[in-house]
């Protein structure tokens, strides 16, 4: 007897042109003041370079690491991280090399650690899915989904706590919205009125499984009105819009209120983990990932940008030469650097007391 | 010195740490309750008000990482779990989290969070509200484990665990509650250097515990002297990182060895004893005689006799030690 192997989407869709592939192409509208955004070029560039940088050590296999790429996804990392402070507390997840690099996290620090360096930022005992850079305000990515998001609401209750209007920050995907735990945390961040953004960076995937397998709805926002947490949902490819929508929250945020839920609709050109496109795996993925391309970042705001005449040809060349030049350097740097030493093992386990 | 009870002991930890250290709060189910966590916490949220005293949603997982991040913050919070079952729901937060976050950032990173679980069974609860469980958490390195057996180390230990940099697991126990001692002002302690500590001399066999069951050892040891056999007490104190060097010197002394043990036996505490003692034993001396009682390995019942045949009691921790006498 045939079997259905076909899995039928229970989600309806109630984001419209936020999740069509075929929309949002054109250039970005930009704010009267739009100097910030010619620095937030370079800022994506570096991620994407970065990032391609390192998909090229997995395919060569100098890396190892489970590599969780944000390719594609770029403008909301930085879009949130243009109005974060240093003081600030941020936390990640599996894919987060985007989070550390917006928020001013170190490309060597980064390259050394994926390959497992004493000199990486986690000094070669994390890789790809442990990132940190403190005096930055990025406290910390590790790949539980959903792990980081409590961790966030603590650290929100110690802003309020210090009561100097820093505030917290929790990266995560639509597939951890599906955790107990991120409802636990929304609802405790609220009673708590810990000054929490909760940044969904949504997708629509999680691994190979569409939203629309997994969830009633394709978004995540509905949760927020649950738990009386105030929210935006917007595209999240749109640095512009990321960054005015963070702009308004943090305004209430940073005076004693409590938590907000940003939406940021997106898309990963590269596979859930690897360098690979991976356009075989999950429903629609396929039909609809090259005119996601053309929803690309990067290339809307520089289109953006050339269109108020805030930049040209010859800047961006002289942008992307730079990024190149320090991605070359930051690489080589770290492939020649050394591993941690075997003793470090037990050494870094514990506070006291812990070396053989 | 003041005679205090064991339960009345850590609210004096409590009391010494909000009062001295601006950087402790504590978080937890049942807080501002006047009987969830015995009178172990009674009235703090008054004394020191609810913004440093929380009560908070039925949400274990979520209180426990908000005690994570908060330590990653420059704070000591202490999250309550009112039972070791409840705590259960907040293990990937403790094991996962707290306990690797320094290791995988490479040393730079200190997570002082004491998480506090509270064991908290008999009277036939049953199942779901029995557990302690403190063999499974001292096998995470990176999580400290402490277990106080007397109302002093009620008291010490935790304030220790607080002020120790690295996550604690401090697991109390109910039935250890009314038990009394002479105590001196409580004052700073550190973590470092604590570990097992031997409460009564002996040569011919070693009693081995922790929290109620090196209670029980005692007991049993005074029953043992009676019969005139001296046995030798340890109270493990700190399961992890555990120091075996009493353990050792103890039975290279009686070369009999009794881990007693109040959770179960499969790979357990009492295994793990044993394996120290048995791995240490110099051949010379002969044969290292050793035995285990624990619960037995199933649920913890409810019915009355169920629960009495689960539960071991100080006349079983005697006959054991004195079959090893034969």
């Amino acid at each position: 007897m045939a079997v259905n192997s076909t899995p039928k989407l229970v989600g309806t869709d109630v984001l419209g042109p936020l999740a069509d592939a075929a929309e949002f192409h054109g250039p970005i509208a930009l704010p009267a003041d739009a100097a910030p955004y010619a620095g937030a070029v370079e800022t994506m560039l570096t991620i994407r370079r970065a990032e391609e940088r390192i998909a090229d050590g997995v395919a060569d296999g100098t890396i190892r690491c489970p590599c969780h790429l944000a390719i594609g996804q770029e403008a909301a990392a930085v879009g949130v991280a243009m109005h974060l402070r240093a003081t600030d507390r941020a936390f990640g997840a599996h894919r987060s090399h985007a989070h550390f690099l917006a928020m001013g996290g170190s490309l060597h620090g980064l390259f050394a650690e994926v390959l497992g360096k004493d000199t990486g930022v986690s000094r070669g005992m994390g890789g790809s899915m442990h990132l940190i850079a403190r005096e930055r305000g990025f406290f910390g990515s590790v790949p539980i989904v959903g792990a980081t998001i409590p961790i966030a609401v603590g650290a929100g209750l110690a802003a309020r706590m210090d009561g100097r209007g820093d505030v917290a920050v929790s990266f995560f995907g639509d597939g951890a919205t599906e955790e107990g735990g991120f409802h636990e945390s929304m609802n405790l961040a609220r009673v708590l009125d810990a000054p929490v953004l909760f940044v969904c960076e949504n997708n629509l995937f999680s691994s190979h499984l569409h939203i629309g397998l997994r969830q009633p709805t394709n978004s995540v926002a509905r949760y927020a009105v649950a738990h009386g947490v105030p929210h935006a949902t917007v595209d999240g490819n749109d640095v512009v819009a990321v960054a005015q929508a963070v702009e308004g929250a943090m305004a209430s945020m940073r005076q004693g209120g409590g938590p907000f839920l940003l939406e940021c609709i997106t898309y990963r050109w590269r596979g859930h983990v690897g360098h690979r496109e991976d356009e075989d795996v999950g429903v629609a993925r396929k039909a609809d990932h090259g005119r996601w391309k053309g929803r690309d970042p990067i290339g809307r705001l520089v289109a953006g940008l050339k269109a108020r005449g805030l930049m040209d040809d010859g800047a961006l060349a002289r942008t992307e030469a730079a990024v190149a030049l320090r991605v070359q350097q930051a690489w080589a740097q770290a492939v020649e650097d050394p591993y941690p030493a075997e003793g470090e093992l037990l050494a870094r386990t514990w506070t006291t007391g812990g070396a053989a | 010195m003041t005679r205090t009870a064991y339960g009345p002991a850590i609210r004096e930890a409590f009391e010494w740490l909000l009062a001295n250290r601006p950087e402790v709060f504590t978080i937890g189910q049942g807080l501002w309750s006047p009987w969830y966590v015995g009178n172990s916490m009674t009235n703090l949220d008054k004394q020191f008000g609810v913004e440093r005293v929380i009560d908070t949603p039925v949400s274990e997982l979520a209180t426990t990482g908000a005690g994570l991040g908060a330590a990653l913050c420059g704070y000591r919070p202490i999250v309550i779990h009112p039972r070791v079952d409840f705590m259960l729901l907040a293990v990937d937060q403790i094991v996962t989290q707290a306990a690797k976050w320094r290791s995988m950032f490479g040393g730079q990173v200190s997570a002082p969070v004491t998480v506090r679980g509270i064991i908290n069974r008999g009277g036939e609860q049953g199942a779901q509200h029995s557990q302690a469980l403190h063999s499974w958490f001292a096998h995470i390195p990176g999580l400290r484990v402490v277990m106080p057996a007397t109302a002093r180390d009620a008291r010490d230990l935790l304030i220790a665990s607080v002020l120790h940099d690295d996550p604690v697991l401090y697991i109390d126990d109910r039935w250890l509650y009314e038990v009394e001692e002479e105590l001196p002002p409580a004052g700073p302690v550190s973590l470092d250097g604590q570990g097992p500590v031997v409460r009564r001399e002996g040569t011919d066999v070693t009693l081995v515990g922790c929290g109620f069951a090196a209670h029980q050892c005692l007991q049993a040891a005074d029953a043992l002297e009676r019969e005139g056999i001296r046995a030798e007490v340890i109270d493990l104190r700190v399961l992890n990182p555990l120091d075996g060097s009493a353990i050792v010197r103890s039975t290279a002394k009686t070369g009999r060895l009794l881990a007693v043990d109040g959770d179960w036996r499969s790979c357990g505490l009492a295994s793990e004893v044993i394996a120290i003692a048995a791995e240490s034993r110099d051949p010379s001396r002969g044969a290292l005689r050793a035995a285990r009682l624990t619960h037995p390995d199933a649920p913890a019942p409810t019915s009355k006799p169920l629960e009495k045949a689960f539960y071991f009691g100080v006349d079983d921790v005697v006959r054991s030690a004195r079959a090893l006498m034969g």
